[in-house]
């Protein structure tokens, strides 16, 4: 025993590896079947290496063996938050292709859905961003509105999440008398919600502490790894479809850009990130109310349905401004029933490969922040 | 700046390696361009002044049945240009320089592009699968692709 | 004994000491019950929701329903874990939150064990679950469980400084580490209650500034020495899934569970002998005497649950660095100024 008493303590051999954390695919905070391989130090991250594809459906694949409609409600499994919105570049591309005008009645329907669906598709964003930073109560408060969303789109399309609504060259129903009335409640009621969460959850000391000055996404990195949506406006860029090409009728109207400007942090920022989501809800109450407004009552939503689809041979890339950012189709056709390529630009798929180069250096609880901060799911990275 | 002015440009600084422009309607009108180049072509168009394509919006892979290919969607935010370039590869050797130094949302379009259709960027730091399983055999999206009968012993055509 | 009227009413010992044990045991399960569906009813009435409304007339019965569901579920023992230490974790939680029930004044006639070092008992056997903490997330060899286990470890550790100093405070005020002491000193009408300065001259007016200040670092420590939100970064779900309880199921999370519950009644029954006088009246002599006394006591602990359930249904979490930099940067040299002060107080009173 004496002997192993002289023995002085050997720091050499305390292992002080890296550790090797495995956040997903079932995990609370990965918003779906993501899987992150993350290196910490302690608590620090020092790696992150997303592995993507637990939900890889050949979207692709399968839209090459169907008929043009027919890949539509395949677009709305993608990014399955904001289905109406996702059926739009498809069917301006295809419109475009074949030289489809649309009627007018038909073009204020599409944006008056677009708009409620990036105001539910906002809800669900800043939700669960609340929700990884520790606060339940604001969930449950937009998902309540979020469900007069819902309602109303179940009464024009019959779907609650997969609307399959928009097709080539109009719609698949006319909008019911009440339409406008309904919309109109909808704005009232959101515009309270989100007075009352700009208080609980985005000026909170506790939630500006932890979101302000983490995952610092600066402008140019966002450009260069081609970052859309609040993502690319969070980092003070005004880059907006909608404004820079209106598709649509979008020029019609009278609305902000908005962009992060790093009121309680450094510009691009999570904050900004999630302060941008929230005002764009406003941005699109603006635009419901002004289309609203110009809606004409009258009109036949289906005189432009062409009976049979022939898509000339050729290629066109379409895109849109999704809630999540700029969703675009490139189709290619042959002149035959079925498209012979139809490519998604898949916008969470390219706003989450900024991820590992924005978490380093943060924490782990701030890595689910800044996953939370880019809005992805997972439906649209995997396809 | 039209696409036409932009071909212009670019088949009096690359020559050869840009092969044909076409546009014809409603199509969307592209730039055919040679592989062995194409990561100084786009290194120019996002560095030269008046181009300026910062944002590589898609790059996407294609099987032409005959040959394979790669789709490069550009835009740029400055100027609010976009283009698109065409690169056709041979299927017996659909190697490419890899552009993702260039912009670095093309390592994961990459990624993809080897994923579903076998093409090899040279050059890329990590061009594993990304969306199949990283042992996955084949490239699903091939046109000519057949689906295996099990992957681990699970059954696959259901 | 005069604390005691267990002992008044039953004449053999043995008997007495098993009704004493008992006693606290049967509030502290009726108590969960009750803290449970209270968390749940406030939950809902926070998010402007109904809550469980089918079990029982307005849902009732649903913390039974919780307890039995979680009593029926497999109890799943990892097989990588270290089973003796991953089975023994729960158990040594759940003592050490009860425990700490031997010597809480309920009411001028029950103090189960009226000693003369009950603070000091107390605090030390809050620290008790630390033990089971790290134990249990150390045994189940998950990674999420060891980084709550250490997380638990650390801010517990932390927190207890201030806790500590506060409760240091209040002793000196008191003269005494007795709980029973320190309430009686407390006693007469509202004012005389440590969170107002205690009993003393006009002159105490000085002090009261700095028994709130003690009052609310006090409420913050013991927040954070109880995992509860935003301070449950231990278990914060969207981080480490669910910290060290990550691996347990049915009966053994449900000892972590009752724990975490009891816990919650330890802390506010602390706060409430230390700053709000106890099982006093507010009123001087109206409403008091030994049933009155256990009314005011298990009111006060209760109001404090409540407030700790209020802020976990309001508040986002904290995030491990700003939990430490509050608790070793703002709370404790604020204990230290106060503790400073008091003392002064006490000693020239």
């Amino acid at each position: 025993m004496s002997e192993r008493r002289k023995i002085e303590f050997d720091y050499s051999g305390v292992d002080t590896d890296r550790m090797r954390v495995n956040v997903g695919p079932q995990h609370p905070s990965t918003h779906g079947v993501l899987r992150l391989e993350v290196e910490l130090e302690g608590e620090i991250v020092t790696e992150v290496v997303p592995h993507i594809g637990y939900l890889h459906r050949c979207f692709e694949k399968h839209a090459e063996a169907m008929t043009y409609p027919q890949v539509i409600p395949y677009i709305d499994r993608m990014d399955y938050i904001s289905s109406m919105n996702n059926e739009w570049p498809y069917v301006i591309a295809i419109e475009e292709m074949c030289g489809i005008k649309v009627p007018e009645k038909v073009e204020y329907i599409r944006v008056i859905c677009a708009e409620l669906n990036r105001i539910a598709n906002h809800q669900i964003a800043v939700a669960t961003f609340g929700l990884d930073a520790g606060a339940f109560t604001p969930f449950l408060y937009l998902f309540r509105d979020r469900e007069w969303i819902l309602n109303l789109f179940e009464r024009i399309s019959g779907g609650r999440l997969l609307y399959n609504y928009f097709c080539v060259g109009g719609v698949r129903g006319d909008v019911y008398p009440t339409f406008k009335e309904d919309c109109l409640d909808i704005v009232r009621q959101v515009r309270a919600t989100n007075k009352e969460i700009m208080d609980l959850l985005i000026y909170n000391h506790i939630f500006v502490e932890r979101t302000a000055n983490i995952g610092i996404l600066p402008v140019d990195v966002a450009i260069n790894y081609g970052c859309s949506g609040p993502v690319l406006r969070g980092s003070g860029f005004p880059y907006d479809l909608r404004r820079s090409e209106p598709y649509s009728i979008y020029d019609r109207f009278d609305f902000d850009v908005q962009v992060g400007k790093g009121e309680v942090g450094t510009v691009g920022d999570c904050w900004d990130r999630n302060i941008v989501r929230m005002r764009e809800m406003e941005e699109s109450c603006k635009i419901i109310e002004q289309a609203v407004a110009q809606m004409p009552d009258t009109g036949d939503v289906f005189e432009a349905i062409p009976k049979k689809i022939r898509v000339p041979k050729g290629e066109i890339y379409r895109a849109a401004e999704n809630p999540k950012g700029e969703l675009g189709f490139y189709i290619v056709s042959d002149g035959g029933q079925k498209p012979f390529r139809v490519r998604p630009r898949a916008t969470s798929f390219i706003n989450l490969s900024v991820l590992p180069e924005i978490s380093k250096g943060y924490m782990l609880a701030d890595l689910i922040l800044i996953l939370g901060s880019i809005d992805i799911v997972l439906g649209e990275v995997d396809r | 700046m039209t696409q036409q002015e932009i071909y212009n440009i670019l088949k009096e600084k690359f020559g050869d390696e840009i092969i044909e422009f076409s546009h014809e309607l409603p199509s969307d009108p592209y730039i055919v361009a040679n592989r062995s180049k194409i990561d100084e072509i786009c290194l120019f168009l996002r560095d030269e002044e008046n181009l300026n394509f910062d944002y590589l919006v898609i790059l996407s892979g294609m099987d032409y049945i005959e040959k394979l290919g790669v789709v490069y969607h550009l835009y740029s935010i400055k100027h609010k240009h976009r283009l698109t370039i065409k690169v056709f590869l041979s299927k017996d050797d659909p190697h490419i320089p890899t552009v993702e130094k260039i912009w670095r949302s093309a390592d994961w379009h990459e990624r993809e592009a080897w994923d579903m259709y076998g093409i090899i960027f040279d050059g890329h730091h990590n061009l594993i699968r990304i969306l199949c399983p990283y042992d996955w055999e084949g490239f699903p999206l091939r046109k000519d692709y057949k689906t295996p009968e099990e992957y681990h012993g699970i059954k696959v055509p259901y | 004994m005069e604390h005691n009227f267990i002992y008044n009413l039953i004449n053999s010992d043995i008997v007495a000491i098993i009704a004493i044990i008992l006693l606290p045991l049967i509030f502290v399960l009726i108590y969960a019950l009750i803290a449970i569906l209270g968390e749940l009813k406030i939950a809902s009435f926070v998010q402007e929701r109904l809550g469980p409304m089918r079990t029982g007339p307005w849902g009732i019965i649903q913390p039974v329903a919780e307890v039995v569901k979680l009593i029926q579920k497999e109890d799943i023992t990892p097989a990588a874990a270290d089973k003796k230490l991953f089975n023994l974790a729960p158990y040594i939680m759940f003592v050490g939150a009860f425990a700490a029930f031997a010597v809480i004044p309920f009411g001028p006639a029950f103090v189960p064990a009226d000693i003369n070092l009950g603070l000091f008992y107390l605090f030390a056997v809050g620290a008790f679950a630390i033990i089971g903490i790290v134990m249990g997330g150390w045994a189940s060899n998950n990674k999420y469980s060891l980084l709550g286990a250490m997380r638990s470890a650390a801010q517990i550790i932390s927190y207890e400084i201030p806790a500590g100093v506060a409760l240091l405070a209040i002793a000196s005020l008191a003269g005494s580490l007795n709980l029973n002491e320190i309430i009686e000193s407390q006693s007469g009408w509202f004012w005389n209650w440590y969170l107002f300065g205690g009993d003393g001259p006009i002159w105490k007016i000085f002090v009261i500034p700095f028994t709130l200040i003690l009052f609310i670092i006090f409420l913050v420590s013991t927040l954070a020495e109880t995992n509860r939100t935003p301070f449950d970064i231990p278990e914060g779900e969207s981080e480490i899934v669910a910290g060290y309880h990550t691996e347990y199921s049915g009966i053994k999370f449900a000892m972590f569970f009752f724990a975490e519950y009891a816990n919650m009644f330890v802390v506010s029954a602390l706060i409430t002998i230390l700053f709000l006088g106890g099982w006093n009246s507010p009123f001087g002599d109206f409403m008091s005497g030994p049933i009155w006394g256990a009314f005011w006591f298990i009111l006060k602990a209760f109001f404090f649950v409540f407030v700790q359930i209020w802020l976990r249904w309001t508040l986002p979490r904290l995030r491990v660095d700003q939990l430490m930099y509050m608790g070793w940067k703002v709370l404790v040299p604020f204990s230290f100024v106060c503790f400073f002060a008091i003392a002064f107080w006490a000693m020239v009173k």
